[in-house]
């Protein structure tokens, strides 16, 4: 019997089976940030260990970062997390692209960027948004502080083997309509624990016709719906994205061909098997629009808030507690939900193509007055990028924040904070309750619907705006 | 870390599904470079009125949970991010036990747990574990009519009885072995890995050059 794309990966990094019916696991990439690492460094100086493969760990700062400027972090019990893993990563000799770095910026976005992210490896940080990386064929995902500490140690984890659940996407995808929404549809359908236990494998026409970046959106958000990872086999636009740019991490030359090999037999075979399958159809699909408290509380943009009962994945009195929260009225049309703040950011829509779709809709028009915009690029280089683009003269000149590159209104533990009842779109992956501030509402959509929204102070049906252009 | 054998314990009741690390331990509280002091973090955002007070409405707050080391919730529990911070505020919150029912949808078992969580648990000696939805519902329909329960976890018969006013019941949960085991035992896991030194050694000596990579500006 032929093998999925997973089982070629997990097959291919399998150092020994173990008596516990785990198996260890060879990590060829290791990534690090401040907020989940110090205690495993700790951990690893109070047991007199050392980093086993400091040249396959890598270190940025991004949860933490402010994005209004560069030197200063006002907050010290934010400053002691940075400052202690310059330390770590000094005292342990682990490379980090630190505060000022021009390859600074949130970790699932300077891994692809810098060629650190290759197709057919096995990728962990202690950050649940590694699924990222399997855009690139992939095996990433998400580990705890314990497991982070395993990995600096050993460059190994004891894993149990997880299932495989193919999810196919059929069909064209609407001018308008983005990656985030198909993404955003799939948890909508399955539930916010309908992968768990189990690693996705994207495939079907829609998804072969994204780009890279907008193949990182869907991995990215694979773990809302429980899965560990998602996988997209890697074809011509990921060597495209490898050998397209300067990525000084990835291989060239004859190492590149040898590579190459292996990355040509590494898509599922015709008759591998999958534990379970999906096939979501998207030519009709609309942008998604989140109303409530979790990633699976999803409709489409032409759609209403739903009332208790109409949504299978969550029970009535779990919608009704979302509700509550999220202040809104059962049947109130989405396009009628009135906008405080609109964020375009995040590991899930940062990236250069995100800015550009965002300022081709803003340009030469206004945010809604008494509106606030935050636009915080992913990485350094996607500033930088798109400075020399003047995509940051679109933002500013329609009334934008631009920002510095990190992590910023996903998950504020910077100071980008909502307020109470301050309600935002977002490009994030989460609208957990204080997700963005303590009794802030988010609700998570594309770059393109929180472009328009943030003009019309409003959610719209950007479909209708993109016709015009 | 903390091996597990039996508890015996105070049970509180969260009738919550897909509970999330961001309501378990709130963003702020992720800033520490210690293990220690989470308990304060723990459901922060419910257990506290946005003055500082403690929210009566919030059933972990109630009299009869005070002391509580048994913690019985829905399903999907522990979603979201993978901050093992959750972990160690369930901990140091006073609990050893979490319970929780998995799900059957279209034939398919969902389990409670969410799966980075699951694993961090495992890590530090926390408990999991999964109860039917039927059981769930028993537990909480006693809860109902009686709030103090009482709960004794024995894991090596892997049983979970719970009683409250005269009232007894008993459930069985499924653990995987090598789990079992891992808690009962209470291992230092890297100390086992670095065991297989020669191993891993003998991995890196196979593989290909290209996976390690030397950095340059082409």
């Amino acid at each position: 019997m032929g093998k999925t794309l997973f089982e070629k990966i997990w097959d291919a990094h399998v150092v020994g089976e173990l008596e516990d019916g785990t198996v260890l696991l060879y990590i060829d990439r290791h990534l690090v940030h401040e907020v989940t690492s110090p205690q495993a460094f700790e951990g690893l100086r109070l047991a007199g260990r050392k980093v086993r493969r400091p040249d396959l760990t890598f270190a940025t700062m991004d949860h933490n970062v402010p994005t209004d400027n560069r030197t200063r972090i006002e907050d010290p019990v934010s400053r002691a997390q940075v400052e202690a893993l310059e330390e770590n990563c000094r005292d342990f000799g682990v490379p980090l692209f630190g505060l000022g770095d021009p390859n600074q910026g949130i970790v699932h976005m300077i891994g692809p960027e810098l060629g650190i992210t290759l197709p057919g490896t096995t990728i962990v940080c202690g950050d649940s948004h590694t699924s990222t990386h399997g855009a690139f064929g992939a095996l990433a995902f998400g580990i705890g502080t314990s497991e982070v500490e395993h990995v600096l140690a050993t460059q190994t984890l004891r894993q149990k083997k997880p299932g495989t659940m193919l999810v196919e996407f059929t069909g064209r995808l609407q001018r308008g309509v983005t990656s985030k929404d198909m993404v955003l549809k799939l948890i909508r359908t399955i539930g916010t624990a309908g992968g768990t236990g189990h690693v996705f494998e994207y495939a079907g026409e829609a998804v072969r016709r994204l780009t890279m970046e907008e193949r990182m959106t869907i991995c990215n958000m694979s773990i809302e719906a429980g899965a560990r990872a998602g996988l997209i086999a890697p074809d011509e636009s990921t060597l495209a994205y490898i050998t397209g740019a300067l990525r000084p991490y990835a291989p060239r030359g004859k190492e590149l061909e040898e590579a190459l090999a292996w990355w040509k037999s590494l898509p599922s075979d015709k008759d591998a098997k999958f534990d379970r399958r999906i096939t979501i159809d998207v030519s009709d699909l609309p942008p998604q629009v989140s109303w409530g408290t979790n990633p699976g509380m999803v409709v489409d943009v032409t759609g209403r808030v739903p009332s208790p009962g109409e949504t299978p994945n969550n029970s009535p009195a779990d919608v009704e507690r979302a509700l509550e929260y999220m202040g809104l009225k059962a049947g109130t049309p989405i396009r009628d939900i009135k906008l405080d703040t609109v964020f375009l950011g995040s590991c899930t829509n940062a990236r250069i193509e995100d800015l550009r779709r965002a300022a081709a809709i803003m340009k030469g028009r206004k945010i809604a007055r008494g509106l606030r915009m935050l636009v915080v690029p992913g990485s350094e280089q996607v500033r930088l990028q798109a400075e020399k683009e003047g995509l940051d003269r679109i933002f500013r000149d329609a009334g934008a924040e631009w920002r510095f590159a990190g992590c910023s209104m996903c998950l504020g533990m910077n100071p980008d904070q909502l307020a109470p009842g301050e309600r935002c779109a977002s490009t994030s992956n989460r609208n957990f309750e204080g997700r963005q501030g303590k009794g802030g509402r988010t609700h998570l959509v594309s770059p393109e619907t929180a472009a328009a929204a943030a003009l019309a102070g409003h959610f719209v049906d950007v479909r209708e705006i993109m016709k015009g252009a | 870390m903390q091996a597990f054998t039996t508890h015996k314990g105070k049970i509180a009741v969260l009738d919550r599904a897909n509970i999330d690390t961001d309501q378990i331990i709130p963003k702020q509280f992720l800033k520490s470079i210690k293990k220690t002091g989470f308990e304060e973090g723990l459901f922060f955002d419910w257990k506290k009125k946005p003055d500082g007070s403690l929210d009566p409405d919030f059933p972990l707050n109630r009299p009869a949970f005070r002391g509580a080391s048994i913690l019985v919730a829905r399903n999907n529990f522990g979603c979201g991010s993978s901050r093992e911070h959750a972990v160690w505020a369930v901990m140091q919150g006073g609990f050893r036990v979490v319970a929780a029912p998995g799900l059957e949808r279209e034939g398919q078992k969902i389990p409670a747990f969410a799966d980075i969580f699951a694993g961090n648990a495992v890590k530090n000696g926390l408990l999991t574990v999964e109860l039917s939805a039927d059981d769930a519902d028993r537990i909480f329909r006693l809860a109902a009519a009686a709030p103090e329960l009482e709960g004794e976890v024995n894991l090596p018969s892997q049983t979970f009885r719970v009683s409250a006013g005269g009232k007894e019941m008993v459930f069985h949960f499924q653990i995987d072995p090598g789990v079992k085991d891992y808690l009962l035992k209470g291992l230092d896991e890297i100390g086992l890995t670095l065991e297989k030194k020669e191993a891993i050694g003998g991995f890196e000596g196979r593989r290909a050059p290209w996976l390690t990579p030397s950095p340059s500006t082409r």
